[in-house]
């Protein structure tokens, strides 16, 4: 989810994260998914119709494709998700939890909009 | 009892045999050997004029491979004591139990010349007939004209057949009326109203004395002119075989066997149109197919019993619906509607109080005729007259459980609402799979979709049409949502008529309509995001997240410059190639951010998109047509270029496939497509909900010998129509079997503009006609649209790691990590 972004990346505040800029803000169209490559990892970002940001490992657990981002953003009893185009198992975006297999679920990433730029960082 | 099984014949009877003892014997205690004497195995003889019209494939489905079957081979003889038959190929075979299953032969009067005329029972009588009628003479001065020789049931499929072959039809009856045996006299003269207006001549009443050369003689010096006659007579039961081993048979023919299908030897069987069963021989399919089972049942020790069967009856004779069911004849209560104008004859025979429904003729409307049926002894639950008009109608859920549904297969309203409440089924496709109901002529399936109905609202049961959570409404309600009011945006619809912010269900159902009702682009601001995985990048993933290219080559028509530029395209960004389906050329192994460098290529040598993945027009497959092959009678490549260049980007609830032969040959398999186009002397034949793939389904005759452009506005009205009104993700083959209605309801609503809407349908095809241009030479001409084909949003031009492949035959493949979610 969205984190508020209380000072600029690096000044001491959020040391335990190194925030990866990977996007304007603006480059992303509400409902339709990104994929952004952050050191070696896909990862899937999402901005939801309110404005939200949510990030994702995208690599399917299922196929074993990295094709989460290409996903339909949507909401499942008022959670946010997104389904894999793959084979259309639905996932939470707020945990990566798989919620048509509960066993299953996705690394997610922290996520904030700093100023215009949109920022990754591990969780 | 156990051991070899030997079955003498292949015909429908022994087929039903064989399959109910395969899917009953589950301890595998029979091994069995078919002898048939035909050259193929056993094939739906009910059909088999549409053999000759329109060149239907009429073969039963393949037994298991532990079922030997030897076509071509007749059994010669019974040794009863050494239980062995020897077939004509000198083999002798050993058994523990024989089934006669010889059918029957057509019988032929004897009058002199009669060793001309031709008979109507085998895919062999059926060549030769059309093969006589093809080589009539031309120079004649009249039109070629043939006769047939009995007017019953047979008797008139043998006319459509030689109407259908172009020749100038007399149908001869010995009775006063047609049909005698299934319809009264006010049916028989309303049925043969509707065939004169069809252009044939009927003579009831008259004996048919000799064959001549070219002609038939009747009594009274009448002549006909006839370059074939076709006798069709009634049936002799083939018990010759039964006979020589010393099998008792009836006077009249037929062997004869107790209520277990048992003759005198407790090891044979006789099933089928051979058997004289209860005194009778039965030559409609239905009682045949309970024999069989019956048979099935005593192999394996059951009890079951041949206990009479239902005659009723219920076809389709030249578009005219015919049916008889219960005792027609019986001494009672008649009520009798006739309409000359509309030509329908309906009689009910009702017991001396008026109650009780004893049998009744229906000819011209039938529709009432599967719940008639089904009343058939039991009190009606309204007047005579309202059972008429269709009074018993909503009635599903009052039917006796002993009631026979399907009497094709023998299924009762006990066994149907059992299988539902049970296996809890919610829907006709299932209820025919389970209990077998509606799967032989089908004629039932109205009848069981309201029993289906019926239990599913006592056990209060909604049937749910929501599309999903966000929305209560269906597809078809949503279509007319946004029509009506002129909805384009999602976000609008949702925010107006549902809740939430949508999923994968709905959000390519609500793109794909408001792509066929033409909003722009399908990438167009918001409707981008609710593209499902192929519109979203316009192209097919492929289980390694790549993606694969299908250019448009319509009719499969394609030039040799065209074809070295999709070789060249594959080679420099090392794609795999395949021939697909549907007459295109399939490029595999794309990663998202080469495909709009792929399309600048194929664009610009005038290649556009195919929409393979779209739920849309995907090809317009043909044969090569009068233009090459020595067969073809029609342009079958023109008029298939000329439908896909129509049709192509049509968006729809699911794809939609077409094709066009250009004669009844058929090699371009019109049949299995949605909507398929067979070429005939006159014009095409339009074809409609076919399928291939998990649940193959023929396509049903739609309307015969069209010109192109009343073909064109038929296939107009009948796509739109089912853009307004299938479900998501429904073909038109169920969509089609979901419509109330059916085959006749479709062609009301089109040809008959029964709905008055054809003007709107007509008008929304020409709208996308007019409104096509082609959506990847779009996306190359929006620098904003192209800017979202690329792998990593921080990295485009960075290929995705991940996708590997590796070599196999000369071409790339997938290279696939285990997958352990």
């Amino acid at each position: 989810m969205t984190e508020i972004c209380e000072a600029p990346a690096g000044t001491g505040t959020l040391t335990a994260a190194r925030w990866t800029p990977v996007c304007d803000y603006d480059d992303l169209q509400p409902e339709r998914g990104v994929c952004a490559l952050v050191e070696g990892r896909q990862v899937a970002i999402f901005r939801t119709h309110d404005g939200e940001l949510y990030a994702l490992s995208s690599h399917d657990p299922f196929s074993g494709a990295n094709v989460l981002a290409w996903g339909i953003v949507g909401c499942r009893g008022g959670l946010p998700t997104v389904a894999s185009p793959m084979y259309k198992q639905v996932f939470d975006l707020t945990t990566g939890r798989c919620l048509d297999d509960p066993e299953v679920s996705v690394r997610t990433f922290r996520i904030r909009r700093n100023g215009g730029r949109v920022e990754v960082a591990e969780s | 009892m156990t051991g070899r099984l030997v079955v003498v014949g292949h015909g429908p009877a022994a087929h039903r045999l064989v399959e109910a003892l395969r899917e009953r014997d589950s301890a595998g205690r029979w091994q069995i050997t078919v002898v048939g004497e035909e050259p193929r195995t056993a094939y739906d003889r009910v059909a088999l004029t549409s053999y000759l019209t329109e060149g239907a494939d009429l073969g039963y489905p393949a037994h298991d491979e532990s079922v030997t079957v030897r076509t071509g081979e007749r059994v010669a003889a019974i040794d009863r004591d050494a239980r062995t038959v020897t077939t004509d190929a000198g083999e002798t075979l050993p058994y523990d139990a024989l089934v006669l299953a010889t059918g029957s032969v057509p019988f032929v009067p004897p009058v002199p010349g009669a060793e001309h005329a031709f008979v109507y029972r085998t895919i062999e009588d059926l060549d030769a007939l059309s093969a006589a009628a093809g080589s009539a003479d031309l120079t004649m001065s009249r039109p070629r004209a043939g006769v047939v020789v009995g007017g019953g049931l047979l008797g008139l499929e043998a006319a459509r057949a030689l109407q259908g072959l172009g020749l100038d039809t007399h149908v001869v009856e010995v009775a006063p009326w047609l049909m005698p045996r299934q319809l009264d006299e006010g049916g028989g003269a309303m049925l043969r109203r509707h065939i004169e207006a069809l252009g044939m001549t009927v003579h009831t009443g008259v004996g048919m004395e000799r064959i001549e050369p070219g002609a038939v003689r009747l009594a009274g010096d009448v002549v006909l002119d006839a370059d074939v006659a076709v006798f069709s007579a009634g049936i002799r039961p083939r018990d010759d075989l039964a006979r020589a081993a010393g099998l008792a048979v009836g006077e009249r023919g037929g062997i004869v066997v107790d209520d277990t299908c048992r003759t005198e030897d407790p090891r044979v069987f006789a099933i089928g149109e051979c058997a004289l069963i209860g005194g009778m021989v039965y030559g409609l399919v239905g009682p045949c197919f309970t024999m069989a089972e019956v048979v099935a049942d005593r192999l394996l020790d059951g009890e079951a019993r041949f206990t009479g069967a239902d005659l009723s009856t219920q076809l389709k004779l030249m578009g005219v619906d015919v049916a008889s069911f219960g005792d027609p004849s019986a001494d009672a209560l008649d009520v009798i509607y006739t309409d000359p104008v509309a030509g329908i004859y309906k009689r009910l025979v009702v017991s001396d109080d008026a109650q009780t429904l004893l049998g009744g003729v229906l000819v011209g409307d039938a529709s009432s005729y599967p719940t008639l049926r089904a009343y058939v002894g039991a009190k009606l639950p309204g007047t005579p007259e309202q059972a008429l008009f269709g009074g018993t109608e909503a009635a599903g859920g009052a039917l006796p459980e002993s009631t026979v549904i399907c009497s094709c297969n023998n299924v009762t309203a006990g066994a149907i609402r059992c299988a539902i409440t049970e296996d809890k089924l919610t829907d006709v496709g299932a209820v025919k799979s389970c209990t077998k109901a509606g799967t032989g002529c089908g004629s039932c399936v109205p009848l069981v979709k309201k029993i289906l109905d019926a239990e599913l609202t006592a056990a209060g049961i909604e049937v749910s049409k929501a599309l999903c959570e966000h929305f209560d409404h269906s597809r078809a309600e949503l279509f007319d949502i946004i029509r009506v009011r002129g909805i384009t945006t999602f976000s609008q619809l949702i925010t107006e008529h549902g809740r939430g912010r949508g999923c994968d269900i709905c959000k390519p159902a609500v793109a794909s309509i408001l792509a066929s009702l033409g909003n722009g682009h399908i990438l167009d601001g918001e409707q981008a995001g609710l593209q499902d995985t192929n519109d979203r990048f316009l192209a097919n993933m492929q289980k390694n997240g790549t993606y694969s290219v299908v250019p448009r080559i319509p009719g499969g028509e394609i030039t040799p410059e065209k074809l070295i530029v999709i070789g060249e395209v594959a080679q420099e960004f090392g794609l795999y190639t395949k021939i697909t389906g549907g007459q295109r050329i399939d490029l595999f192994g794309a990663r998202v951010e080469q495909l709009p460098h792929i399309w600048k290529k194929l664009i610009d040598a005038g290649f556009e998109s195919g929409h393979a993945y779209g739920k849309a027009l995907r090809t317009v497959k043909s044969c090569v047509g009068s233009t090459w092959c020595r067969y073809g009678v029609q342009d079958s490549v023109g008029l298939a270029i000329r439908l896909e260049l129509r049709y192509r980007g049509l968006r729809a609830p699911h794809k939609l496939k077409s094709a066009v032969s250009g004669c009844a040959r058929e090699c371009a398999e019109a049949q299995s497509k949605d909507f398929g186009i067979i070429a005939t002397e006159k014009g095409w034949n339009l074809y409609v909900a076919g399928n291939g793939g998990m649940r193959p389904r023929h396509a049903d005759l739609f309307a015969s010998d069209l010109d192109e452009e009343t073909l064109l506005r038929y296939i107009d009205r009948f796509l739109m129509f089912y853009i307004r009104t299938a479900d998501r993700l429904q073909r038109t083959a169920s969509w089609l079997e979901s419509l109330d209605g059916g085959l006749d309801y479709l062609r009301e609503v089109i040809i008959e503009d029964s709905l008055g809407i054809c003007a709107e349908l007509d008008a929304a095809m020409e709208r996308h006609v007019a409104g096509y241009s082609d959506e990847w030479r779009a996306i190359l001409d929006d620098p904003d649209k192209l800017r979202r084909f690329v792998s990593f949003v921080n990295a485009p031009g960075t290929p995705d790691p991940s996708i590997v492949f590796e070599p196999e035959r000369d071409q790339i493949k997938p290279a696939m990590a285990e997958v352990t979610p």
